[in-house]
C-alpha cells in the first residue's frame, strides 16, 4: 500500500455484510475459474500465502505451499490459464463454502477479517476435501475493496499431499 | 500373486529396456521392500536433527516406523519405533528430547539406545523374562553410519561399506558442506511431504532427466517468459521467475551443456544447466559477492574457486535419496505402496552464511519442490499420468535406451551419456536394482555390464 492510498482509505471501516459478500464473490471467481479477475482484486504490493505448518511464524525461514508476491502471484495466474497446464488437464472443478466470518481488526484503513472456508476439489475421479482459515486484509481503494494480503491456513496443511494447482 | 525366480527378476532388466511388471506388480514391490530397502544403505536424516544426547526424531524407513536418537555416549542409533511387548508404537511426537522412552501402554520403559531399563509389575511375567535379554530392547537397525553429518542406516548385518556405497558420489556430499563457511550444514526450514499414485522408482528416474523441462513444465516456462520484470517483487517471486526461465532453454542446450553422470550402485548426477546470475555462485550478485568474501575468508581464494567449480544439480544416491547442493535442497523417498509414494524435501542452512542465502533457499523450495508450486506439479502430474498408462498392457516393455550405445566411460569408474539426455542413469539404476534383487550384488551388475 503506498501513503496515498492508505490515506484515503483511512477514515473507511468495512462492516461485516461488506466484507462477507466479498468474501463470496472471491470464492465464486475462484470456483468459476476467473482467475484474472481474482487476481484483479489484489493490491500490486499484496502477498498471498498458504503455510505448510500449523502456526507457521514466517513466510520467509519455512516454506511455505504457497507464498506469491505480486509477480509470482501473476505468474501462478498465467500458467492457470495456459492450455499447456498439464496438471489441469483435465480442470479441477471446486465448491468452496466462506463462513464463520468475523471482523478482527479495523486500524489505519486495514480491515482485518477472519473466516472459515470448506473447499471440494473434483479431479480425475477423485475429489478431495480441504477446510481452513482465511485471514484477509482488506482495504479500499477508490471504493472497490482489494485484498492486501491473504492467508490460507490449511487444517491439515503438513499432512502429505498430491499436488496443489487451484488456490485455494 | 505372482512369486518371481531368479530367471524372471533376471530377464526383466534387459540392456535397453525394462519389463512393465516392475512398476505395477504389487509382488515385486514386496520384494524390493525386502530386497532393496532392506539391505541396502538408505538415508535417514541429518546429525543437525539430533545434536545432543537425548535428541531424537521419527522417521520412516521404506514403510516402517523408526526413531533415530543419540544415546547417553553420544552415539547415534536407528531403533524400529516398536515396543518389545505388544508392539505398539513407543515414540509418538515427531522430534524432541528425552532421557527414557516410555511405552504408554503398560509402561515399559527403555533406554535411549533402545534396552530395556525397567517394567511396572514385573513380578507377574514368565520366570525366564529377562531385561538384558535383547528380545525385550526396542531392535536397533543393525548398522547405523553417518557421512559428514548425512546419516544412513542398512538393515542388513554385513555388506558394503557406506564409504563403497558411496563411491565417488560421496563427492557431492562434500560440495554441498564445503559450501558452508562454516564448514557445517544444519537441516532447517521444514518440510514437503508430496504423495503421487505410482511407483517410487519414478521419483528418481526424472531427477536428472534432461529431456523433460522443456516440455512438462512449459506452461510456467511461458508464464514465466511473458512475465515482465517490472511487477512488485519482494525478491521471493524472483528466484522462482528466474528458476521457471532456466526451464525453457533451448533442446540444444539440455543436449550438449548439461552433462549426465552415473556411478557404481546406482548413483548420478546431472550437470548444472543455470547461467543466471542469481542461481549460480557469480561475482556478478551482490549477495553471491558478500558470501564469496566470507567463503574465501575462512578457506582462501584457490579453495573457493575449487568449491565453486563444481557446478551439479541433483545427485541421486539409490535407492531413497535426492538433493542440491546449490540451494541445499534434499528429497527423501518413501515407497508405501508398488503405486503409491510419499516425498519428503527439506532444505539447509548453509552456516556462516549470509542468512538471505537461506531465504533464497526457501524461496527456490517453493517453486521447485513445493507441493503447491508452479513446477513440481506437473512432474506429479506425470508420476500419476504413468500409474494410469501403466496399468495398460499395450505394451509390455518400457523403452530405457535412449543413449544407448554412445555412454562413455569417466575416469572415476562411471559412465555417462554422450549427450546429457541419455537415459544412461535410469539405466544404471537398473544394474543395481538388478543386482539388489538377486541378492547378489556385484555378480548381477558384472553380468550386465558384460550383456551390454
Ligand atoms: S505394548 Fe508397550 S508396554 Fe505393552
Ligand atoms: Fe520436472
Amino acid at each position: 500500500m503506498n501513503t496515498a492510498a492508505l490515506k484515503k482509505a483511512s477514515s473507511v471501516s468495512l462492516s461485516r455484510a461488506d466484507c462477507e459478500d466479498f468474501l463470496i464473490n472471491e470464492a465464486r471467481l475462484l470456483d468459476e475459474a476467473r482467475f484474472d479477475e481474482w487476481l484483479a482484486l489484489f493490491t500490486p504490493e499484496a502477498h498471498y500465502w498458504v503455510p505448510s505448518e500449523p502456526n507457521q511464524k514466517s513466510p520467509l525461514d519455512t516454506v511455505s505451499l504457497m507464498y506469491d508476491d505480486r509477480r509470482l502471484l501473476e505468474t501462478r495466474v498465467r500458467r492457470l490459464s495456459s492450455p499447456k497446464i498439464y496438471s489441469q488437464e483435465p480442470r479441477s472443478r471446486t465448491s468452496r463454502i466462506v463462513t464463520n466470518v468475523t471482523i478482527e481488526s479495523a486500524v489505519n484503513g486495514v480491515t482485518k477479517v477472519r473466516s472459515k472456508f470448506v473447499m471440494v476439489e473434483y479431479r480425475r475421479e477423485e475429489q478431495r476435501l480441504f477446510a481452513g482459515t482465511y485471514l484477509h486484509d482488506l482495504v479500499l481503494i477508490d471504493d472497490a475493496i482489494r485484498i492486501a494480503f491473504k492467508k490460507v491456513d490449511l487444517v491439515n496443511a503438513d499432512a502429505p499431499m498430491d499436488g496443489l494447482v487451484v488456490p485455494f | 500373486m505372482q512369486a518371481y525366480s531368479v530367471d524372471d527378476l533376471s530377464s526383466a532388466v534387459q540392456p535397453a529396456r525394462v519389463h512393465r511388471r516392475l512398476y505395477t506388480d504389487p509382488a515385486i514391490f514386496e520384494l524390493e521392500m525386502e530386497r532393496i530397502f532392506g539391505v541396502a544403505w538408505l538415508y535417514v536424516g541429518h546429525e543437525s536433527q539430533v545434536r545432543n544426547p537425548g535428541d531424537y526424531f521419527l522417521t520412516q524407513v521404506g514403510r516402517k516406523a523408526m526413531v533415530v536418537t543419540r544415546d547417553d555416549t553420544g552415539k547415534l542409533r536407528v531403533l524400529h519405533n516398536q515396543c518389545a511387548h505388544r508392539g505398539a508404537m513407543v515414540v509418538a511426537s515427531d522430534c524432541g528430547h528425552a532421557k527414557e522412552f516410555q511405552c504408554v501402554y503398560h509402561g515399559w520403559t527403555y533406554h535411549l539406545d533402545g534396552r530395556l531399563k525397567a517394567v511396572p509389575l514385573n513380578h507377574g511375567y514368565p520366570s525366564d523374562f529377562d531385561t538384558k535379554n535383547p528380545r525385550t530392547s526396542m531392535t536397533q537397525v543393525p548398522r547405523v553410519e553417518s557421512y559428514r553429518g548425512f546419516i544412513f542406516i542398512s538393515q542388513a548385518k554385513d555388506g558394503q561399506s557406506l564409504t563403497d556405497y558411496l563411491g565417488h558420489m560421496a563427492t557431492s556430499i562434500d560440495d554441498m558442506i564445503d559450501r558452508a563457511p562454516d564448514g557445517e550444514i544444519e537441516m532447517a526450514g521444514g518440510v514437503f511431504r508430496h504423495a503421487y499414485n505410482a511407483n517410487w522408482k519414478l521419483y528418481l528416474e526424472n531427477l536428472c532427466d534432461a529431456a523433460h523441462p522443456w516440455f512438462t513444465h512449459r506452461s510456467s516456462i511461458d508464464a514465466a517468459q511473458q512475465q515482465s520484470d517490472d511487477v512488485y517483487s519482494d525478491g521471493t517471486g524472483e528466484i522462482a521467475i528466474r528458476q521457471m526461465r532456466q526451464n525453457g532453454a533451448p533442446y540444444s542446450f539440455w543436449e550438449n551443456q548439461v552433462g549426465i553422470w552415473t556411478y557404481p550402485n546406482g548413483h548420478s548426477y546431472l550437470g548444472d544447466y543455470h547461467d543466471d546470475k542469481k542461481l549460480v555462485a557469480s561475482m556478478e550478485d551482490p549477495l553471491f559477492r558478500d558470501y564469496i568474501g566470507i567463503l574465501e575468508a575462512k578457506k582462501g581464494k584457490d579453495e573457493v574457486k575449487r568449491i565453486l567449480e563444481v557446478r551439479r544439480w541433483n545427485s541421486n544416491l539409490y535407492p531413497n535419496l535426492s538433493f542440491m547442493s546449490q540451494f541445499q535442497q534434499l528429497r527423501v523417498v518413501h515407497p508405501i505402496s508398488v503405486n503409491r509414494t510419499v516425498v519428503n524435501t527439506y532444505c539447509f542452512r548453509l552456516k556462516g552464511a549470509p542468512e538471505q542465502m537461506f531465504r533464497n533457499t526457501i524461496s527456490f523450495a517453493n517453486i521447485v519442490n513445493g507441493t503447491g508450486s508452479l513446477v513440481l506439479t506437473d512432474d506429479l502430474e506425470i508420476y500419476n499420468r504413468i500409474g494410469i498408462g501403466l496399468h495398460s498392457d499395450g505394451a509390455e516393455w518400457i523403452e530405457v535406451g535412449r543413449g544407448y550405445h554412445s555412454d562413455v566411460r569417466d575416469e572415476f569408474g562411471g559412465l555417462k551419456g554422450k549427450n546429457s539426455t541419455s537415459e544412461v542413469y535410469i539405466r544404471n539404476m537398473f544394474e543395481a536394482w538388478r543386482g539388489y534383487m538377486l541378492g547378489d550384488k556385484a555378480g548381477a551388475a558384472q553380468a550386465m555390464k558384460e550383456s551390454a
